[in-house]
């Protein structure tokens, strides 16, 4: 196990290296001028070539690879073209509300769309198993913004039970802390409640119709029993799969709600960014992003061998 | 009790304990959402109108514009010119302290008048005036011209972008084309660096020890008298979201909600609007006049007969109580406004348009149009632009793409066909553009002027000329010269002016109208 952890982790330094070179490459190649943003809509061509200089812009684009690069090597991510602050610090500011949304939007997905998921499959064909689908249809099929302003409309401005907007970090209060998450984490839940029911019922369905359930209920265990300890452990393989992709995809989707609710998170870094054509903070991000990927898909795979004691690495 | 009346009892409830929560608080803190985040913090190193309002905030300025279009004394207590013109005495007023506590002198406002001269160009134009600036004492600085010009006075007195805030002789000394990383002005608030939050918060104190002028505010000119404690800015991304923020309490003053959410915010309890910018904003169709057809002004003289502004303010604005039709170039309201030299243009004269392309001998080039599609106020302007041109008989190459592409794109002089462009459109905010020599696309010097790079040495003439008179009559004969030629030699095109008013909590008072939007004298109830 333990090399199967270290070779796992010595293969994410190619892929970082090729994801490094790739977002380097694509933004150089894009039509995009940051020192032209950066002067704004008055500057002249000199002041905007100016910038250009100041930025290390002008230099030919393999100079700026080797500095970068080099920087990276020393921990290093370079300062944000725009606010003079270094990447690190805009990221270790930022990374506390987006963990806090996704740990909370997670949990919450989980602990809903798991029971729902089995109590779909344990009585299919009812009309629980039709609430339960239909459900997960309106999850898949409403855009996040809509469910967004319908929870902001009905729950922070038509009764005034929760913020319109904003985030507090723990340290302001348990109390405030989840009083700010509560609507965003609804809302972005919606999905992954959805697609994780959905698995989970299937999965189930499969399992369910396995000898080893009949025989567990010919023992005489109880529904309860034969649903959690015997039929989800044997079905929960695909399922922490789809939560694994859930918690991959979360990062495009705390993008929007982080925009509806105003978390300054690393979704709305990473847009601003992107618009601004803040070139440090986009690659420092993306090669953030994708160390997360690779670390996801490791936790899925081992977690793999802890559900099922066949998997061996 | 229903479960209605249950429902909103707990409302109440909750609602009652929350406010008792914040409120104290909240007392005295004005919680703003500007139009954008603010990312650069040095107003001189940038025209961004963000830092601009951040200058605001923290620096103060020698003159400033008051309401009427007038350059009154701000940090000055006097200011005395020579019989011969060539001499201006600028006495600073007494008690201006830095926010660090030190005396404001003569040899900081040299040293920030330099700097700004650097990147500004209307500074850069009223130094070719300037023979030398030296400080003769603590509080007394001289400028000294080699021609009589009326730039000093407009020029250090401009309202927007740059802006010639004063810094500290130390800070102001920083390479112009270096960001500043000291942030001590001697405005009416002082920035908490420490407690700025890139994308969520910036924070601004109250600066204590400010001594604002005795006239009442008036533009950004008069006196600027703090009554909160502290502002916040909270950048908002989403509109809807800073509107919902409103309607909750959650904020106190929004600088400007989309004309689509306007309904909303006007039908609201608790919620009031305020035009805080007068003048408003132009709408422009810029010309590239390096490229065939447009090298040929009869041809840029087609599009502006083909043009009508009603079209433009319509699709974009919608209400007519938010736009003007105005035929001056110079906005009107402002004080160089003026509809003599311009003629029946902008009807929407097709005949004219065509017969005016026939003579130019105009052979169906595409004019490539560049359609910005992420910024709201722009988006509609160009499909309005193709229609009108293509009923006069253009053919256009619409291609649409996201603002900050536009911007860089247009500063390039390649070729249409080879990523270069003929034209797009864009807004100017009614405060840059008050005379010939603050008006960026009116500059025709050729590779020095702005993108689209008009040349017309009889326009740059006229200019030259205002810059140097100092009779505001003759100044204004001299404006309407300008824009008369640029009937005849177009180098944009005014495309109508509108406003976005601000929206506050009722509570919120004493918002000034101003070319930017101030905060001084704001107090909450």
């Amino acid at each position: 196990m333990a090399s199967f952890i270290f070779k796992r982790l010595l293969a994410t330094i190619p892929v970082m290296l090729f994801v490094a070179v790739f977002v380097f490459l694509m933004l150089r190649m894009t039509p995009y001028d940051p020192a032209a943003i950066i002067a704004g809509d008055n500057a002249n061509a000199d002041q905007v070539a100016a910038i250009r200089k100041s930025l290390g812009l002008d230099q030919p684009i393999l100079s700026q690879f080797f500095i970068w690069m080099g920087q990276i090597l020393q921990g290093n991510f370079g300062e944000s073209f725009f606010f003079k602050k270094t990447v690190t610090s805009l990221i270790a500011d930022r990374i506390g509300p987006t963990l806090s949304l996704a740990t909370v939007t997670m949990l919450l997905s989980i602990s809903v769309a798991v029971p729902l998921g089995v109590l779909a499959a344990y009585r299919q064909g009812t009309w629980i198993d039709r609430v339960v689908m239909g459900f997960s249809v309106m999850g898949f099929s409403v855009p996040v913004f809509v469910i967004g302003y319908i929870l902001i409309y009905l729950f922070a401005i038509n009764v005034s039970w929760l913020p319109v907007q904003g985030y507090r970090p723990l340290s302001a209060g348990f109390g405030e802390w989840i009083r700010h998450l509560i609507l965003p984490a609804c809302t972005l839940s919606v999905i992954y409640i959805a697609l994780i029911a959905r698995m989970t019922r299937a999965s189930m369905l499969e399992v369910l119709s396995e000898d080893y359930v009949r025989t567990a209920r010919a023992k005489g265990q109880t529904e309860w029993k034969v649903l959690f300890r015997h039929a989800l452990r044997n079905a929960a393989v695909p399922i922490v799969t789809v939560i694994g992709i859930g918690i991959a995809l979360l990062i495009g989707g705390v993008v929007v709600t982080e925009s509806v609710y105003s978390i300054a998170g690393l979704g709305r870094l990473t847009v601003d960014a992107v618009l601004a054509r803040d070139y440090p903070t986009i690659q420092a991000v993306i090669l953030l992003f994708s160390f997360v990927y690779v670390v996801i898909n490791l936790l899925v795979d081992l977690t793999y061998s802890l559900l099922d004691p066949r998997i061996r690495y | 009790m229903t479960f209605m009346s249950k429902f909103k009892f707990a409302s109440a409830v909750a609602a009652a304990i929350a406010v008792s929560a914040t409120g104290a608080m909240a007392q005295k803190t004005l919680r703003f959402v500007p139009h954008a985040d603010l990312k650069i913090l040095d107003p001189i190193w940038t025209t961004a109108y963000m830092s601009r309002n951040h200058g605001y905030m923290i620096y103060d300025t020698l003159f400033a514009m008051d309401a009427d279009g007038n350059i009154k004394l701000q940090m000055l207590g006097k200011h005395d010119v020579s019989a011969d013109q060539l001499t201006h005495t600028m006495t600073l007023r007494d008690g201006l302290e830095w926010h660090d506590g030190q005396p404001v002198t003569a040899e900081d406002c040299v040293a920030s008048i330099k700097r700004w001269a650097a990147k500004d160009s209307m500074g850069q134009k009223m130094m070719t005036f300037v023979d030398s600036m030296t400080a003769k004492d603590a509080k007394t600085f001289e400028i000294k011209l080699k021609a009589p010009t009326g730039l000093v006075v407009s020029a250090l007195g401009k309202p927007s972008s740059n802006v010639p805030f004063m810094m500290p002789k130390r800070v102001a000394e920083t390479d112009p084309n270096k960001q500043i990383e000291d942030f001590t002005g001697s405005g009416p608030f002082i920035f908490k660096r420490d407690e700025w939050k890139p994308g969520n918060e910036i924070v601004y104190v109250k600066n204590p020890k400010y001594v604002p002028r005795s006239e009442p505010p008036s533009g950004v000119a008069g006196g600027k008298v703090v009554k909160v404690d502290r502002v916040v800015w909270k950048p908002m991304p989403d509109a809807q979201q800073a509107v919902n923020a409103l309607l909750a309490g959650e904020i106190d003053v929004i600088e400007a909600p989309t004309h689509d959410l306007v309904p909303l915010v006007k039908n609201a309890k608790g919620v009031k609007m305020y035009s805080w910018n007068p003048l408003g904003n132009q709408f422009t169709f810029r010309f590239n006049t390096l490229h065939k057809p447009f090298d040929n002004p009869k041809v840029r003289q087609a599009v502006w007969e083909a043009f009508n502004q009603k079209d433009f303010l319509e699709a974009v604005v919608g209400t007519p109580e938010f736009y003007k039709i105005c035929k001056s170039m110079f906005p009107c309201g402002s004080p160089f406004a003026s509809d003599e030299g311009m003629g029946n243009l902008s009807e929407s004269n097709f005949d004219k348009a065509k017969a005016l392309l026939k003579e130019a001998g105009y052979d169906g080039t595409p004019i490539v149009l560049m359609q910005s599609t992420d910024l709201a106020v722009l988006t509609n302007l160009a499909p309005v632009a193709k229609s009108l041109l293509e009923k006069a008989g253009f053919k256009v190459d619409m291609q649409s793409m996201d603002w900050q592409t536009l911007v860089a794109r247009r500063a390039k002089k390649d070729a249409p066909n080879a990523g270069g462009w003929h034209a797009f459109l864009t807004s100017w905010v009614s405060a840059d553009i008050l005379n010939p020599v603050m008006m960026g696309f009116m500059n025709a010097s050729g590779d020095k002027a702005m993108f689209g790079w008009p040349n017309d040495p009889e326009l740059e003439k006229i200019r030259d000329d205002f810059a140097r008179e100092g009779d505001v009559a003759k100044q204004k004969a001299l404006a309407i010269a300008a824009q008369t030629r640029v009937t005849q030699y177009p180098t944009h095109i005014n495309l109508g002016q509108w406003y976005l008013p601000g929206a506050h909590r009722d509570n919120v008072s004493g918002w000034v109208a101003a070319p930017a939007p101030v905060l001084w004298n704001m107090e909450i109830k």
